[in-house]
């Protein structure tokens, strides 16, 4: 138990600095457009598949800094040259736009790299088991994704709190309209934003390429839970995504990792089912059977109960 | 409660009829549903003789798919459209009522339920609204991107339930049935795609019909007032969660509808019916097609359905077209293709579409020359990019090309660029030409 | 005289800051009541907090004798309360003739039917002809109500609040950016329709106040210094202070 409980919570913790890494990015981008952009985890694949490329000319290490930049551009040209456009239609045809702009870069990521799943694996020098509790292995590639993400989430706070740009994004994130009477120029400002957004997403992408696969529904996996995490936080806030994130990682390792199912409760209150009974998928659910929609249950709840997230002030 | 009077025009001097009551006939006169009745009775006779015209059995399956796809769009846009809801969770109505049809006909098959198939959407639509309700009784509280995260939510939800539940989803395979086992009406049994097809036509017909006139009641004329200023509805006494609701659950009850036209054609349904990529397909197929427009949603249905059954047999990048034309759409023809069309309108009226139509007949040339070459390039992409070793025929327009040699690609880039520059070059002609056909229009009533 | 619309104690707090301070104040049925008084006094936040748009800090507001304190903006325009808003709040996709029928829709008891046509509703229709007759908007019946003139908006405006047929009609700085003959032609329009019910308006236009108000208060700094009829809030000295001293006065009420 002791052996499940610590692995849980270090693969969680994995997963959910991975999460924070792209909903950090999309937080900055709807607190400071108000866009909630459905493209971001698009930009994570695209990190990925940059990576990848790059990984097969001159070896991991160089993707990890040129594919976030990539991605970055990628990012800013989408804002410069789509998004600007839809903006003044509102920002449900905004959202509209980024939905169909992650539908089209999956087609095209499918166009240049095709179907199957890329040979893209973390760099030799990493492939190792970093200890072995219990006899099970935790490999160092895992403990390189947490520290990248905590570097990336001190680097983030830093520039935040103490530059002159995070405290004008700080000021625009708490009071949104604000940003223009100071007298910054808020169309470089929001490229700016939804680059940096984007090159998050795309560092993120290439950590997780080699640990997750790299494949054309990477986006659509995680696209929805990175969602999940920036409303259950509360839509604009960086507090709120750090804690959504974590929680939601461990809620789905847990209870992957957790076999318990409705048979064993029903077991332990002394009641017995029929196999054949048509409600028998009820009774034989299990928590990892649950483990996926977790997270949406979870969205709903909130949605209903608490409309301003964990942590957050604005209710959108 | 009483409105005084006119007091200022339309003096109501003896025989002389008041300003106010001529504005109020002509409004009921042009409002008035036998204005439309032209269009619904050509629709009706282009259904009946679709199957004549294009008999093959391929034909007859793609209008069938169409069929439903009109339906489900219709009932797409009643959110979008019409109360400015975006939902990326519309496929859970239209999958959880074909789902339940499907038991239904197993039921009919099975435990000797007694149900003449042409029931069987309206069966399909009280499931889909029987979801409906609940499910808008939280999640219509607000619109916009709130509206639109909970259906997400619920979406993902349902499509990840259907894997779970295995006796109710039927897991991979899905469930499937026999549509040819409940009573025969009027001695149809419905064995074969012609006599599904009019069935089909049918229900959209009647669907089509009362979703136009729900757009024309008290509750869809005050779901356009919420989309477009929610605040003020709630001023003139409107509850606007409420009227959200009416409609929330009016366009559940069409998904369901259509979903029970899909159990019909195609006796199983699966997981893929309820996830997200029918729900996008769906945004995608009302949007294209033009949101703004009650007939917006049909085009889009028929669009993407041909662009689905047909482009797909001719090359797997249709979804890489259809993703392009979506995006395109968007940025640049935010009224869909229905939109494209209808601004046209004031031209037409004011018989100056003439000089319009030369001016778009001379962008055709480089229009042409340019899709030519794009398609070409993203096809032999496409094969350059893919292909196994040793194959480097691309097959396009009938033509067989070799990838690996220069020339097509020179003369694929050539006309790209090419038809490219002289559309750039033609544009503020076209542009003159469309301001001078609709401008001086302007005024025209 | 009985009261329309009362408010008791009436509080509103934005955090830490109080923007209305205790009002209580009582416009009579049938009487035209305006409410002045200067920039950022919280007239507007009055408004609000009466038709439901503000949930009260503290306080009761009574609408023909019933406690409304609490409801939704929808629950009171249906108890007989209707608005106009400072900035044009319209139906902009939606014709003009359909913004009207809007605002007539739930008081001719239509509700959320969906089994009947508005196109087939003489009454309904007629109404709403005749309104945009009243408010000079006939000839535009058929333009989206979000291309009208300024002025043309503002007439929409009142011509939405005014349909339902409320007994108490509340009207947010009705001539604010208007020229002097456009403020002429909304102050005959609003004497006219406002015939036999109850008004309360907010205006800066002195000229349109002591023309239409039957009595005026005068709000400053969240609390009404005085209530009475032109003649006597033009000789108060309170009112005089507060308006030529602003600032000052309040300052020294703060501290």
């Amino acid at each position: 138990m002791t052996e499940l409980v610590i692995f849980s919570l270090l693969n969680g913790l994995v997963t959910g600095l991975l999460l924070f890494m792209l909903s950090s990015g999309l937080t900055l981008i709807f607190s400071m457009m108000g866009v909630l952009n459905f493209a971001h985890a698009s930009f994570y694949m695209l990190g990925a598949y940059f990576a990848y490329t790059i990984s097969t000319y001159v070896g991991f290490w160089p993707g990890l800094v040129i594919a976030p930049l990539l991605v970055g551009v990628a990012g800013a040209l989408v804002e410069r040259y789509g998004l600007r456009h839809v903006h003044r239609h509102g920002h449900v045809a905004e959202l509209i736009f980024t939905f169909g702009l992650a539908f089209l870069i999956e087609e095209i990521v499918q166009f240049f790299w095709g179907k199957a799943t890329k040979d893209y694996s973390a760099p030799e020098i990493l492939q190792f088991p970093l200890f072995t509790l219990y006899g099970q292995n935790f490999p160092a590639y895992k403990a390189f994704m947490i520290l990248i993400s905590v570097g990336i989430f001190i680097g983030l706070f830093t520039v935040l709190s103490r530059s002159r740009v995070g405290l004008i994004i700080q000021a625009a994130i708490t009071h949104p309209h604000t940003v223009s009477n100071l007298g910054h120029n808020v169309p470089l400002v929001f490229m700016g934003v939804f680059g940096v957004g984007s090159a998050l997403a795309g560092l993120a992408g290439v950590i997780a390429g080699p640990a997750l696969g790299t494949f054309p529904g990477m986006a659509f996996v995680l696209g929805s839970i990175v969602f999940v995490v920036i409303v259950v936080g509360g839509l604009g806030s960086l507090a709120g995504a750090f804690v959504a994130s974590l929680l939601i990682g461990w809620l789905q390792t847990f209870a992957i990792a957790l076999d318990w199912s409705v048979n064993d409760l029903l077991a332990l209150l002394g009641v017995s089912f029929d196999a054949d009974h048509a409600l028998r998928d009820l009774w034989t659910l299990s928590l990892p059977q649950v483990a996926p929609i977790l997270p949406y249950i979870l969205l709903i709840l909130i949605l209903i109960f608490r409309p301003t997230g964990l942590m957050g002030k604005r209710e959108t | 409660m009483s409105v005084n009077q006119s007091t200022t025009t339309g003096a109501t001097a003896d025989g002389v009829e008041p300003a106010w009551k001529r504005v109020a006939d002509e409004q009921m006169r042009r409002g008035a549903f036998s204005r439309t009745l032209p269009v619904w009775g050509a629709a009706v006779v282009i259904l009946m003789i679709m199957p004549l015209v294009f008999p093959s059995a391929v034909a007859v399956t793609i209008m069938n798919q169409m069929g439903i796809s009109i339906v489900f769009a219709l009932s797409y846009n009643m959110l979008l459209g019409q109360g400015g809801m975006l939902s990326f969770g519309h496929a859970v109505y239209f999958g959880l009522g074909g789902f339940l049809s499907v038991h239904v006909m197993n039921s009919v098959e099975y435990d000797g339920w007694w149900l003449p198939l042409p029931l069987l959407p309206l069966v399909g639509g009280l499931f889909g609204l029987a979801f409906a309700i609940p499910i808008g009784g939280f999640s219509t509280r607000r619109a916009g991107t709130v509206f639109a995260m909970i259906s997400l939510g619920v979406g993902e939800l349902v499509a990840a339930c259907s894997i779970i539940f295995v006796a109710f989803f039927g897991g991979e395979e899905g469930v499937s049935g026999d549509r040819t086992m409940g009573p025969p009406v009027f001695g149809f049994e419905f064995l074969s795609e012609v006599e599904v097809y009019y069935l089909t036509a049918g229900v959209v017909l009647v669907a089509a019909l009362f979703m136009y006139l729900f757009s024309r009641t008290p509750a869809g004329r005050m779901a356009n007032a919420v989309r477009d200023n929610e605040e003020r509805a709630e001023f003139v006494g409107y509850s606007q969660r409420y009227v959200r609701f009416v409609s929330f659950c009016a366009s559940g009850f069409f998904a369901g509808m259509a979903g029970g036209l899909f159990a019909i054609n195609y006796e199983i349904l699966t997981e893929e019916n309820l996830n997200l990529v029918t729900s996008g397909w769906v945004l995608l197929m009302a949007f294209i097609g033009g949101v703004g427009f009650f007939v917006g949603p049909i085009v889009g249905a028929i669009v993407l359905t041909l662009l689905q059954t047909v482009l797909s047999n001719h090359t797997e990048l249709w979804q890489l077209y259809v993703g392009i034309l979506f995006v395109l759409t968007v940025m640049y023809a935010p009224r869909g293709l229905t939109g494209l069309v209808a601004m046209h309108g004031p031209a037409l009226r004011s018989g100056r579409l003439g000089p319009l139509v030369a001016a778009y007949g001379v962008a055709l040339v480089p229009l042409v020359a340019f899709l030519a070459g794009a398609i070409l390039l993203l096809e032999m992409g496409n094969v350059a990019n893919q292909s196994v070793v040793g194959e480097s025929e691309a097959h396009v327009f009938g033509l067989s090309l070799d990838v690996s040699t220069a020339p097509p690609w020179l003369v694929a880039a050539v006309l790209a660029v090419g038809g490219a520059y002289a559309l750039a070059r033609l544009a503020p002609r076209l542009r003159d030409a469309f301001g001078r056909a609709t401008g001086a229009a302007g005024g025209a009533p | 005289m009985s009261a329309a619309l009362q408010m008791q104690g009436v509080r509103k707090n934005f955090g830490p800051t109080e923007i209305i301070r205790g009002i209580d104040l009582e416009i009579r049925s049938g009487e035209r009541h305006a409410i002045i008084g200067p920039n950022g006094a919280g007239k507007s936040t009055l408004f609000h907090l009466v038709s439901g748009k503000y949930s009260k800090t503290a306080g009761r507001i009574l609408l023909n004798g019933e406690d409304v304190t609490g409801l939704e903006p929808y629950q009171i325009n249906r108890k007989g309360l209707s608005r106009s808003f400072q900035i044009t709040n319209i139906f902009p996709r939606l014709s003009v003739f359909e913004n009207v029928r809007c605002g007539l829709l739930w008081a001719m008891e239509y509700r959320n039917s969906f089994w009947r046509l508005v196109d087939t509703e003489r009454e309904l229709n007629e109404r709403a002809a005749q309104i945009l007759d009243e408010i000079g908007l006939l000839d535009r019946c058929d333009l989206p109500a979000g291309v009208l003139a300024y002025a043309e908006q503002r007439a929409l405006e009142i011509g939405i609040t005014i349909a339902g047929g409320a007994e108490v009609i509340m009207l947010d700085e009705p001539t604010a950016g208007m020229s002097h003959s456009e403020t002429e032609g909304v102050v005959a329009l609003i004497r006219r329709v406002t015939e036999g019910r109850t008004l309360v308006m907010v205006e800066h236009d002195m000229g349109v106040v002591f023309d239409l108000a039957d009595r005026i208060s005068v709000l400053v700094y969240g609390e009404i210094i005085a209530t009475g009829t032109p003649e006597e809030v033009r000789a108060s000295r309170a009112v005089q202070e507060a308006y030529l001293g602003a600032v000052d006065s309040a300052g020294q009420e703060v501290n």
